[in-house]
Order: structure tokens, then sequence, then C-alpha cells
């Protein structure tokens, strides 16, 4: 069934086991941000440090997509450059819009994410934690310069 | 009492001739979101359309005559279902904005009184003063909630609450209105919890302070009978599109000598009584309520919903749904690791059945519940504060009407436990 298009097995895994959560105490920018209607929650924090990249820490609540979601972020954008994150947002936000192929190299397990292309009401799931990322990134720059 | 001939029902919503998800038989579980329409509501609006169609109350042409008579005949029949006068209801174009043009009557009578301008006679029952209090309860949905809140920060008024039982009943013991209680808003029925409130209860302590007493009746109008005179209260609140209407409707009722006293909310056309370049004056309710061409195919609509539901029997639709209710609570009890978010008990309840899932978040619940063709609700149900309360972050919630019968109890079962075996929670 379509589901299992959604809900990978690599999904799966990401949303029971999900990577890097727990927030530092340590950063220079906060966002929280949710669903509203669902509910689903990410607060966000983004550390610049001094190559230029951004450490993210985070903790959520919500459904398997948006947790999932969050996970994968923090595999792919944790200690990479806001110009490198946001062209990873912009991919995801593309793919899930069906406007570009999914790509590995930018997106790692996050082109499992395809799948929720298919239910438009669970891509803000999808989303959420990497418009958090985003927001954060942008304010934890601006305040370092 | 007869039992509702379910097959006879469904086979008058064109929209169970469909399938969903794979070619699925529609279980539609989300009538407190929005129910579905019969076709006598759709051909009445087509027949408006087709036949009568014209701007109600303007126009010298035989269709425009038409196209009135409809409209206040339509108002006629939906006063009469809930034991009202006609002119006591006004047209909205749905419960929030009945609700927010109780909320903004108090509003805009307390700015104009301010500035010493003229209101309707009685009109100082919606002036409010820095310190007056608004009461409403933890269960109510946002509609009910948000616009006092707003009315309270441009006013000074405080905002109280009454609180909620672990059982998912109002607290009773909590009230506590004083002599600065102003207004008393609750649900009749709250759309998370299921639970049915004893209005006459709160009315008897709010009235015995003065308070006025605004009810949502949204999720009560539409699934039992109704009568405003004997719930006591002083405005109700209610949607077309919840009791098999169109979208686009709703209904307020008020006591005629409150209509009256309230000074206008949405202005414009149709709600004037004389208009000059510096000023104007206002038309006796409904119509100071009803700026601009009303949606008169809607009422018509809306009118149909209610011959058809009066055909049923609200009696026979409020005893259809406790039963459904009845055996939905108890199949749910018994699967291991749900647990229902409100009363456990069909007793003084309606059919909103909330519940959480251990293990499972709400949305995948209602995502693999939509893969077996279950439509239900996801999420907090515009009622946020109900779901800090009990400590969840979002429910399922599946609700039931006229279209629903045991099988689709069974499937909403199937369903969670499919659920719970695609993620491995659960036995």
């Amino acid at each position: 069934m379509n589901l299992e298009n959604m809900y990978q097995e690599i999904i799966l895994d990401h949303y029971k086991h999900p990577h890097g959560k727990g927030l530092k105490d340590d950063f220079a920018a906060e966002v929280h941000h949710v669903n509203p209607t669902c509910g689903d929650e990410i607060t966000l924090r983004i550390t610049p440090n001094e190559d230029g990249t951004l450490t993210v820490s985070y903790d959520n609540q919500g459904c398997s997509i948006s947790q999932a979601s969050a996970s994968i972020l923090f595999d792919q954008l944790n200690n990479v450059t806001l110009e490198e994150g946001t062209q990873a947002v912009e991919h995801l936000i593309a793919m899930l819009q069906r406007t570009e192929e999914p790509n590995e190299d930018i997106l790692g397990d996050g082109v499992a994410l395809v799948g929720v292309a298919q239910y438009p009401a669970r891509v803000k799931c999808a989303l959420l934690s990497w418009m958090a990322w985003k927001d954060a990134a942008i304010q934890a720059i601006g305040k370092g310069e | 009492m007869a039992p509702l001939d379910v097959a006879k029902i469904r086979a008058d919503f064109p929209i169970f001739d469909r399938t969903v998800r794979n070619d699925r038989r529609l279980v539609y579980l989300d009538s407190g979101a929005t129910s579905q329409k019969p076709r006598q509501v759709l051909d009445a609006e087509r027949n408006f359309y087709e036949h009568h169609n014209a701007a109600v109350h303007r126009g010298a042409h035989q269709l425009a005559e038409e196209a009135t008579d409809a409209f206040e005949a339509a108002r006629a029949t939906i006063a009469r279902f809930v034991g009202a006068q006609p002119d006591d209801i006004v047209f909205t174009k749905n419960a929030t904005e009945a609700l927010n043009l109780v909320s903004y009557s108090f509003l805009n009578a307390t700015i104009k009184s301010a500035r010493g301008k003229a209101l309707p006679e009685g009109a100082e029952r919606f002036v409010l003063a820095e310190g007056d209090e608004i009461v409403v309860t933890e269960m109510e949905h946002h509609a009910n909630l948000v616009p006092w809140q707003e009315l309270c920060d441009k006013t000074g008024a405080v905002l109280k609450w009454i609180g909620l039982t672990d059982d998912g009943r109002l607290d009773l013991s909590s009230i506590d209105f004083s002599e600065r209680t102003r207004v008393v808003a609750f649900t009749h029925q709250s759309n998370l919890l299921g639970t049915v409130n004893d209005v006459q209860a709160v009315v008897a302590k709010a009235h015995a302070v003065n308070a006025l007493v605004v009810l949502d009746a949204c999720q009560s109008v539409p699934h039992m009978p109704v009568d405003v005179v004997e719930l006591g209260v002083d405005f109700i609140a209610w949607s077309g599109h919840k009791m098999l209407g169109p979208l686009g409707i709703g209904c307020l009722w008020g006591k005629a000598e409150l209509l009256a006293a309230m000074p206008p909310f949405i202005t414009g056309g149709s709600m004037i009584e004389t208009v000059h370049m510096e000023s104007s004056t206002f038309a006796a309710p409904p119509k100071r309520f009803e700026a601009g061409v009303p949606m008169a195919a809607q009422a018509v609509g809306l009118a149909a919903a209610i011959d058809y539901l009066n055909d049923l029997g609200m009696d026979n639709v409020a005893e259809h749904e406790h039963r459904l209710t009845q055996l939905a609570l108890d199949a749910l009890s018994v699967i291991s690791g749900v647990r229902i978010i409100g009363p456990t008990v069909a007793h003084e309840r309606g059919s909103a059945v909330s519940f959480v899932v251990d293990g499972l978040h709400p949305h995948d619940v209602g995502q693999i519940l939509d893969e077996h063709g279950v439509a239900v609700r996801v999420g907090h149900h515009c009622a946020w504060p109900v779901c800090r309360r009990y400590n969840v972050p979002a429910t399922t919630r599946a609700t039931f009407y006229v279209y629903n019968d045991e099988a689709d109890v069974t499937a909403l079962v199937d369903g969670i436990k499919a659920a719970q075996r695609f993620f491995g929670v659960g036995e």
C-alpha cells in the first residue's frame, strides 16, 4: 500500500530511535515552532562555531513523521554552514512539492521522506523541524555579526 | 422511540456512493467537524438557485419576493426547531461569527458608552467595566474562548474559567460567580470530550448574579432535542453544516429584549434604518445583525436539513447516537493501550469519542485509519487547553451521526488494532 511509501522502515527507525534529541545548554538562538493543526512542537537551538558551521540541538513532540524528520535533520544539518543547511531545506521543500527528485547527497536518509508528498496534510509535519532550523540559524548568524 | 433505518438514510447521502483510499467503503466518523449532506438539502439549494434566486429584502420583482419568502420561511423553520421565535434568530456565516457577534456587542457597547454615544435602550447590560468578570470553562472550543479573551484584553474585564474533573466533567464545585460576573459562556456538549453539561445548573447560578449566559450549542443542536426556553440561557450559537445543512450559515438565538439592546456588529447595507452622511440608525433585530446580502440558499438548505432531522425525530437521533457511543466506548475500552479522553460512560455524554493510543501519535493513528477508509479527526480539535488539562498533545476523535452504524464502530476498532500492529505497539 501507499502508506508504506511514507512509513518506510528507515523513517520508523528514526522515529523510534531519534538522533541527537535533547537540548544543549549553550546556544545563540532558540526557536519554538508548532504545527497549530495538530499540536506538534519543537524547540530548536543553534550555536555558531568559529569555522562558520552551526551546532544544532532540539527537543520535540509529535507524530512519527515530524519526529523522524527532526532526527534526520540532526544527521544532515548538525555542524554545517547556513548556506549548506539552507540548500538542504530548500531541496526538502522542493522534493515534498514534487518539483525536484530526491538527492541523497543533500538529504541523506531524508530522501525517505519523499513518500510524505502523497499526503499533503503531512508535509507540514516533515517540514516543521527544518523550518525551525532555518529560522534559528538566521537568528544565530544575525546575532554573531 | 423508533430505531433509525441507517441503510435507508445512507441512500439519501450521495457521498456514500463513492469510495476512498484503495477503493474502501467510506466510514465517516468526522461529523463533529462537519456532517455530510443528504440529497434533500442539496436539492433544496439547487431549487432555490434554479427557480427563486434573487437578493432578499431588496428589489421590486417577483423573484425578490419569492427569495425573501423562502429565506424568512427558512428562518421560521429553524426557529421552531429550537423552540424560538423567528425574529430572535440571527443568521451568521458560522457559529464562530455568532459568538463573536455577542462578544463584540459587549465591546461596542463599552466603547460607545465611554464616548457618550447613543446606544439602544437596555444596552447597559453590555457595557463592561474594568474588573468585571467573564467566565468560560476549560472545555471550550477556541471559538468560545478566544473571543472572550480578546474582549477582556480590550476592556479590562477579567477572564475566569470553570475547571474540569479527572473524568471529563465540569467541576461545578469550582464555580465562583460574583456580582462582577457579567457573562458565563460555555458549551452544551464538549467537541473533544463529548461531555454534555448540565446547562440548567450553570444557568441558575449565573442568573442568580444577573450574568448573561451564552451557550455554544454546535455539538448539541444537531444531535439532541434542544429548546431554548427550557434551557433558560440568554444566547445560543450553532452552525448549520454540522447538522446536515450547508456550509456558510450559522445561527445565533438571543432573548428578544437582549438582541434589541445590542449595538450592531458588522455594519453596512440591510442593517440600517436611516443613513445620513454624518451618522445612521439601525434596524430592529434580526436585520440589525445581518448586514449585506444574506445567504438565502444556505438558509433554505438548512431548513431542509431540519425537515430531514424532524422526519427522523430528534429523540430517535439522540437514542441512535447514544447506542453507538455506548458500543464505541465499550469496544475501545477493551483494546489494550487505548485510553479514552472524556467520560468513559455514555451517561450525559454525546457521540464525540476522543482517545489516545499508547506509543502512537494521533496523527499516525488517523493516517492508518484513513488507509482503512475510516475518516476521523486528529489534533487538539480547536480545544488546546483541554488537551493540556489531560496532559495529551492531541487526540484521535471519532464522532457518530445518523448515517453511522455498528459496522462503522467495528471498522474503527479494526483500524486502531491495525495501527497498533503497523507500528508494533499494543498487544
